[in-house]
């Protein structure tokens, strides 16, 4: 379904766009199994419409909200963002939706909310991959930002992609993205919100926090202790000769977000 | 003489029959890559999928003295060495894709000496090496008495490769712990019935 909005250049690339039949049948959402085909495959058997969010924790106004509620006083937008998965892989994609800051900013969150928590759809039902005896996640999926992360300019709600609503393997109906972190940081169909005092454990992080930390900055220095992140493959990438591209700090958005981690180790708070 | 004719004639088309069989994942490998059904990133989809066949075809040749033993008929052993040659073939194939498309020849050292998960893979190539140069007839006469336990480091190597392949799961092992099961039935079925002894590589006897 096609959406209305107004283009925002300001916070665009101008680097080519992954095609969009790349961006929506190559996905991790292990809601639907791992593999890249799956989600696209199975997510049809999830059901977006009606959806609501639950908005809780260190915040004037908690409560169940119906998505089209949260939305309504916000204008849809426009950005072309980069997409670095921790896997090494890359997609430029044009993102339709809201800045994040906004529609926190209409919930009042408290001056305790020092984190922001958020937790995708939990339903074995609907989600094949939630029945699976030996996922080593913990369902269901939970991703988290610091307040002044979660109020960056970049950091954003998507509805929809290429001009037209999420399709479900892409996260809908509204999905976190935060172009300068890892992808596993942009949690899809959320269902929950809660303002925190306190640092949330974030499904990665669980697993394997040897691995994954709760920052999950893109960084070229910091390697994934089974492989480089110094380059990446630009998807769609060449059969003979992978499209590789070098990895840039903050995936290319150090201007806009490298004073949030001043004085930090970023080698050790990867 | 006729019917010795005979029986040759067949066992060559058999021959024949499994090598076509064998090439059939390469041959659906290239398609795909071919139609563009590989997906967007080919690199990582052609590598995986060579490893996994690899792996499978390394099941199957272990599977080849359990099927003789339960069956009774000693004409699966003719198939052996193909099989176990396509292992080392796919592997090959497996490990140029991952040094031409996700390496790129670069950091090398690092990734052979830092990174687990390719120091088992890389370590269980090294194993099949020997047992792929010693699979010709002439090789076999030439190590003679001690070629047997030389071609049990196929053992170790396919614990080693279900390692490398259990390691990169991400978060859903439930694929790998279908493998783990079917790679524990095919050595405890030797266990029990040759003895846990027979599955040490390299022991005379």
């Amino acid at each position: 379904q096609a959406l209305d909005y107004r283009a925002a250049p300001q916070f665009s690339t101008d680097e080519q766009k992954t095609p969009v039949d790349a961006v929506t049948a190559y996905n991790n959402f292990y809601e639907f199994g791992t593999g890249k085909g799956d989600p696209e495959r199975y997510a049809g058997e999830m059901s977006v419409d009606p959806w609501s969010i639950e908005v809780e924790g260190e915040c004037e106004r908690p409560g169940r909200y119906a998505l089209e509620d949260l939305l309504k006083p916000h204008e849809y937008e426009e950005r072309i963002y980069r997409l670095r998965c921790v896997e090494a892989w890359s997609m430029v994609i044009p993102w339709v939706g809201v800045p994040l800051a906004a529609v926190l900013k209409q919930l009042a969150p408290t001056s305790r909310a020092k984190y922001v928590y958020f937790e995708t759809l939990h339903d074995p039902k609907q989600m094949r991959g939630q029945r699976s005896l030996f996922s080593t996640i913990e369902w269901p999926y939970r991703e988290g930002l610091r307040m002044n992360e979660a109020m960056n300019e970049l950091s954003f709600l998507a509805v929809g992609l290429y001009g037209e609503t999420l399709p479900n393997q892409n996260g809908a109906p509204i999905r976190l993205v935060v172009p300068w972190k890892y992808g596993f940081k942009s949690i899809k169909s959320i269902v929950r919100i809660r303002f925190m005092e306190e640092r949330p454990k974030t499904s990665w992080e669980m697993i394997a926090p040897n691995e994954y930390g709760f920052y999950a900055n893109v960084n070229p220095e910091v390697d994934h202790p089974r492989w480089s992140q110094k380059r990446e493959r630009r998807l769609p990438s060449g059969v003979l000769r992978p499209n590789w591209i070098e990895t840039i700090k903050f995936n290319g958005y150090e201007e806009q977000v490298a004073h949030l981690y001043k004085g930090m180790d970023l080698s050790r708070y990867y | 003489m006729p019917a010795i004719t005979r029986n040759t004639l067949i066992d060559v088309f058999a021959r024949c029959l499994v090598f076509i069989a064998a090439l059939v994942p390469l041959v659906f490998l290239v398609k795909d890559v071919a139609t563009g059904d590989i997906g967007p990133d080919p690199g990582q989809a052609i590598t995986e999928r060579l490893g996994l066949t690899a792996f499978q075809f390394l099941l199957l040749t272990l599977a080849i003295t359990p099927l003789k033993k339960v069956t009774g008929w000693n004409g699966w052993l003719r198939y052996r060495r193909m099989l176990g040659l396509f292992v080392f073939f796919y592997a090959s194939l497996h490990i140029l894709a991952f040094l031409q498309l996700l390496l790129g020849w670069g950091d090398l050292w690092t990734t052979f000496t830092q990174r687990p998960y390719i120091i088992a893979g890389a370590t269980a190539f090294l194993l099949m090496l020997p047992l792929a140069v010693t699979s010709t007839k002439a090789m076999m006469r030439r190590v003679g008495r001690g070629w047997k336990p030389l071609h049990r480091l196929i053992y170790p190597a396919a614990i080693l490769v279900w390692v490398h392949f259990l390691w990169q799961a991400r978060s859903d092992i439930t694929e790998m712990v279908v493998y783990g099961l079917i790679l524990l039935v095919l050595l405890g079925l030797r266990a029990y019935w040759f003895g846990l002894p027979t599955l040490i590589p390299l022991r005379r006897g």
